[in-house]
């Protein structure tokens, strides 16, 4: 029996796992490669085990489809078709003239370095929050909406007794929910969003009828929890001295002011705020994968421009854990039929290419709901932070653009250090753009985590040494 | 006019306009937008050999010094000194024979022996036989200093506006430039376009062969102060005046105001290629821990890349083109344009103002390149 | 456990309680919890300041990307206190500026 060709899929939420699954139902030996502890990602994110959670579903939506993925991904291990390395911090994918070398760093620090070899890559690094600021945003007790939910999920913790649930987009209604659940009083939910705007979509939310029975049971529990809905309202202010003690939301006009006079204060010490998700696009872009907008480019395969390397989940564009499914699945049916020699037949896949497709609109028509309220900019007073890392504030930026010519964010960045901080722009770069008036583009980041020196120093040298 | 706005076409901007002059600065891009805004901002003396381009640093240390009064604040402006450091006794030898012949030059270069160079620097690595110091080298924040000397001239700024030909008039001489939303006319164009001057001559219909020479530079997370001056070794010299094309690297490091230390130095032509190439990244991480080893427990946090403008006799092109009157050269200063940058903006403006330049600019003429063959 | 908690919501039943040390002061720690969590349930939300406006930072995204949560572990400085897990005996220190002893 000849040997199986090897796949690295990084990334084990949704989308990874169905990839891995998939590839290795069909030939492949896969090693999936993941940060965390446990399979999951951020949607299907475990309890650490040693909180031997009696009764995670709890906690989580579609309980069954992440049981099948566990034990599917749990028989292929057993069988030695699927290796799942976890605590691996992959920093860098490495392409090589007949392979790839994925760059991992592993250990309580991510300081020891871990190289693995493989034929194909799969990329399901999944996305992360994006959160635009306003006065005492940095204050402690304001989190982002994901991770609040993280901390409960993961840790089974929160970090107060009172919270306030504000931002926009699909993910308030279930960390509201949730946190109620856990016994946190949620205040307030505070949607900027304008509900009729949901009316003008109707085709696209009538194809997925059990989305719009999921928010129907979750304005229920928003009710039986007491949590007051604000909708077409902003958080203008946090207010507290080392943490935070209230928020003040407003009212918006339908083109987005704020409307004077509405203004009102609700006490809380927890503000889980955020305003849509960003796709992670680090290691695609390095390895010279186009880009389109701020996603990963694939093909009807989940295949990226450059051979060998597939993309699949939010990195190829926000659309949650059911298209994540999806597309890891094709993805993963896709390499197993290129890597093995076989001809692709994308009927063996068509239940999951039309959910794509339907998810994908879907998604679409989410986007031009949940859009933030037009005037954010305004909110951003010259003395509110906006580079958290460098604690570069709004008023720094305005002067590099209007005072020294800053038209771009990169420019922003040079003359301010605005991004130049621990997390590279990734939470500031949408705010940094909004403030120069441009467009957010994907930045340049070789390194997806920050890689000590040493380890950089020996980085690929065992393996260019055998070539010599 | 001033074609680019990068530091050398900002600090010809600054002196053009202090001398009296209307200046307009266009550039494709942002400020600093090219081979500045990769810099690590470089203003050194010491890895110069005696000769044309110590000159040119000389006077720009003593310009740059004086800038560093209005303007050192706004542009992290450090009067660090540089440290050169050799690894084997016979490299230090070389060493101090190279610093003696700066010295009759005018570079001040003061040995530093063993225990005298861990004074200077504690966390070098052991047993190295010594160095030597130079006071005169300084270090700036580039991407900052272009955008400050842009705004103290006062010059108008057009960015994203790409230079798409040179306008002469019949009898040849310059009258402007044409980009896409219109012409500007200027009796005057300094080509300050860097490692991209060679196309901006070649649109006025003259050859200028500048070449790229890529650079990458490790930028880890921020520290406190560890590192207390420019610090590299004594091969960074022969790397710099190499006419090689295959990959060069001699590690240089720094500490700056905002805390990260900045570790380069690699050269290749390797055309624009602006792919990561890890091979290089190792080699700067490998040479910096060499010389520091508190930093193999430091982290990287990013890697950037810059294409030095690269003249094959590792001399800038600063002067008048004799073939298109009107045209001015202030470009191919390889990996040394931030600190020489103030000497060239000096020297453009003396030639504008029909004073006697105060360095011969004979070594840096446009036209000293033989024309390409079967034109 | 009262009511209305998450331990409560997901029928927790962690292994037995440790201590650890944050400042040198004794903090419990639930098995499985990550710095993060057991400094929340101390009641604890900041544990650094920041280099330029010395202004206290704690969770901020929670999954490891924003690096607002950083803490020193076990004299190891910069840890992301939401992806490392605690052990018996770790100490916990807040930190200042770059976390290297400015």
């Amino acid at each position: 029996m000849t040997e199986r060709p090897h796949l690295a899929v990084i990334g084990a939420g949704p989308a990874g796992l169905a990839a891995t699954v998939a590839a290795a139902a069909h030939g492949v030996r896969v090693t999936l490669l993941d940060s965390a502890a446990r399979a999951g990602g951020q949607f299907y994110r475990q309890p650490a085990a040693e909180l031997n959670a009696r009764r995670p579903q709890a906690l989580h939506h579609q309980w069954r489809t992440w049981e099948r993925l566990r034990d599917s991904l749990a028989r292929h291990v057993d069988a030695g078709h699927a290796t799942h390395l976890t605590d691996h911090h992959v920093w860098f994918v490495e392409r090589r003239s007949d392979h790839f070398t994925v760059h991992a760093l592993v250990g309580p620090a991510q300081e020891d370095p871990v190289e693995v070899r493989a034929d194909a890559v799969l990329l399901a690094t999944g996305g992360y929050e994006k959160v635009l600021p306003f006065p005492g945003w940095t204050l402690p007790g304001v989190l982002t909406v994901g991770g609040a939910q993280a901390m409960l999920k993961g840790s089974l913790a929160v970090s107060g007794r009172t919270a306030v649930v504000a931002g926009t987009g699909p993910l308030l209604l279930p960390v509201s929910t949730g946190l109620a659940a856990a016994g946190v009083d949620v205040v307030a939910l505070v949607e900027s969003a304008d509900p009729k705007a949901f009316l003008r979509r109707t085709r696209a939310f009538a194809a997925q009828p059990g989305k719009v029975a999921e928010g129907a049971q979750y304005a229920a529990q928003l009710l039986r929890h007491r949590v007051k809905l604000l909708t077409r309202h902003t958080v203008v202010e946090a207010h507290g001295d080392k943490r935070l003690e209230a928020v003040t939301v407003a009212a918006l006009h339908t083109d987005g002011r704020v409307r004077p006079g509405t203004e009102r204060r609700l006490a809380c010490d927890t503000l889980a705020v955020g305003h849509g998700m960003l796709p992670h696009t680090d290691l695609a872009e390095t390895l010279g994968c186009r880009l389109e907008g701020l996603h990963v480019h694939v093909d009807d395969e989940q295949r990226t421009d450059v051979p060998g390397v597939w993309a699949a989940g939010e990195t190829t564009g926000i659309g949650g854990a059911d298209l994540a499914l999806a597309e890891g699945h094709i993805a993963g049916r896709s390499v197993a039929a290129r890597l093995t020699g076989a001809v692709p037949d994308p009927r063996g896949w068509a239940t999951a290419a039309k959910s794509r497709t339907r998810l994908r609109e879907f998604s679409a028509a989410l986007d031009s709901v949940y859009v933030p309220p037009a005037c954010w900019t305004d909110l951003i007073t010259d003395d509110t932070v906006v580079c958290r890392c460098e604690e570069v504030t709004g008023g720094a930026i305005r002067k590099a653009v209007t005072g020294l010519g800053a038209g771009d964010v990169r420019t922003v960045k040079l003359l301010t250090r605005a991004g130049m901080g621990w997390c590279q722009g990734r939470m500031c770069g949408p705010a940094v753009a909004g403030l120069a008036g441009c467009e957010l583009t994907p930045s340049r980041r070789p390194f997806a985590r920050p890689v000590p020196l040493g380890v950089l120093a020996r980085a690929g040298e065992a393996e260019d040494d055998e070539h010599r | 006019m001033v074609v680019g706005a990068g530091v050398v076409g900002a600090a010809c901007a600054l002196y053009v306009a202090r001398a009296g002059l209307d200046v307009v600065i266009v550039d494709r891009g942002p400020v600093s937008g090219g081979t500045t805004g990769a810099g690590e901002g470089n203003l050194l003396v010491s890895d110069k050999e005696p000769g044309p381009e110590l000159d040119l640093a000389l006077l720009s240390a003593r310009l740059w010094t004086q800038l560093a009064e209005e303007l050192g604040e706004f542009i992290e402006y450090e009067a660090k000194g540089g440290l050169v450091v050799a690894s084997t006794p016979g490299g230090l030898t070389a060493l101090e024979r190279f610093a003696g012949e700066q010295r009759a030059a005018g570079v001040v270069a003061e040995p530093v022996h063993a225990e005298a160079l861990y004074e200077l620097e504690p966390r070098l690595a052991p047993d190295l036989p010594g160095g030597v110091y130079y006071p005169q080298d300084r270090q700036v924040m580039p991407a900052l200093a272009a955008a400050h000397l842009v705004r103290a001239s006062g010059a108008r700024l057009l960015t994203g506006r790409t230079v798409t030909a040179v306008l002469r008039k019949p009898d040849g001489t310059v009258q402007g430039v044409r980009t896409v939303p219109g012409d500007i006319l200027a009796p005057t164009v300094i080509n300050a376009a860097g490692t991209w001057g060679g196309e901006l001559a070649a649109l006025a219909g003259v050859t200028l062969p500048v070449l790229p020479r890529r650079g990458f530079v490790l930028v880890t997370e921020p520290l406190p102060r560890l590192i207390h001056h420019k610090v590299y070794a004594a091969d960074y010299v022969a790397d710099v005046a190499s006419d090689s094309a295959a990959l060069q690297t001699s590690p240089v490091v720094e500490g700056t105001a905002a805390g990260p230390v900045l570790i380069g130095a690699s050269r290749e032509r390797v055309g624009f290629d602006r792919e990561f190439s890890l091979p290089v990244v190792r080699a700067l991480a490998a040479g910096a821990t060499r010389l520091f080893p508190f930093l193999a427990d430091v982290r990287a946090m990013r890697s950037y890349l810059g294409f030095r403008p690269y003249l094959p006799d590792h001399l800038p092109a600063i002067g008048p083109d004799p073939r298109v009157p009107g045209l001015f050269h202030a470009c191919g200063h390889e990996g040394a344009g931030i600190g020489l940058a103030t000497g060239t903006g000096h020297l453009i403006a003396q030639l504008l103002g029909g004073k006697t330049p105060d360095l011969d600019l004979a070594p840096f003429r446009p036209d000293r390149f033989p024309d390409e063959e079967g034109e | 456990m009262s009511p209305g908690s998450p331990q409560n919501l997901a029928d927790a039943h962690p292994e037995p309680a440790f201590t650890v040390t944050l400042d040198g002061r004794e903090i419990v720690a639930v098995p499985g919890q990550t710095v993060a969590a057991a400094l929340w349930s101390a009641g604890v939300t900041s544990w650094r300041t920041t280099r330029v406006g010395a202004t206290p930072r704690g969770v901020f995204c929670g999954i490891g990307v924003c690096y607002d949560c950083l803490v020193t572990v076990n004299d190891r400085p910069n840890q992301r206190a939401c992806l490392v897990p605690l052990h018996p005996g770790d100490a916990i220190r807040t930190q200042e500026g770059t976390g290297h002893d400015d």
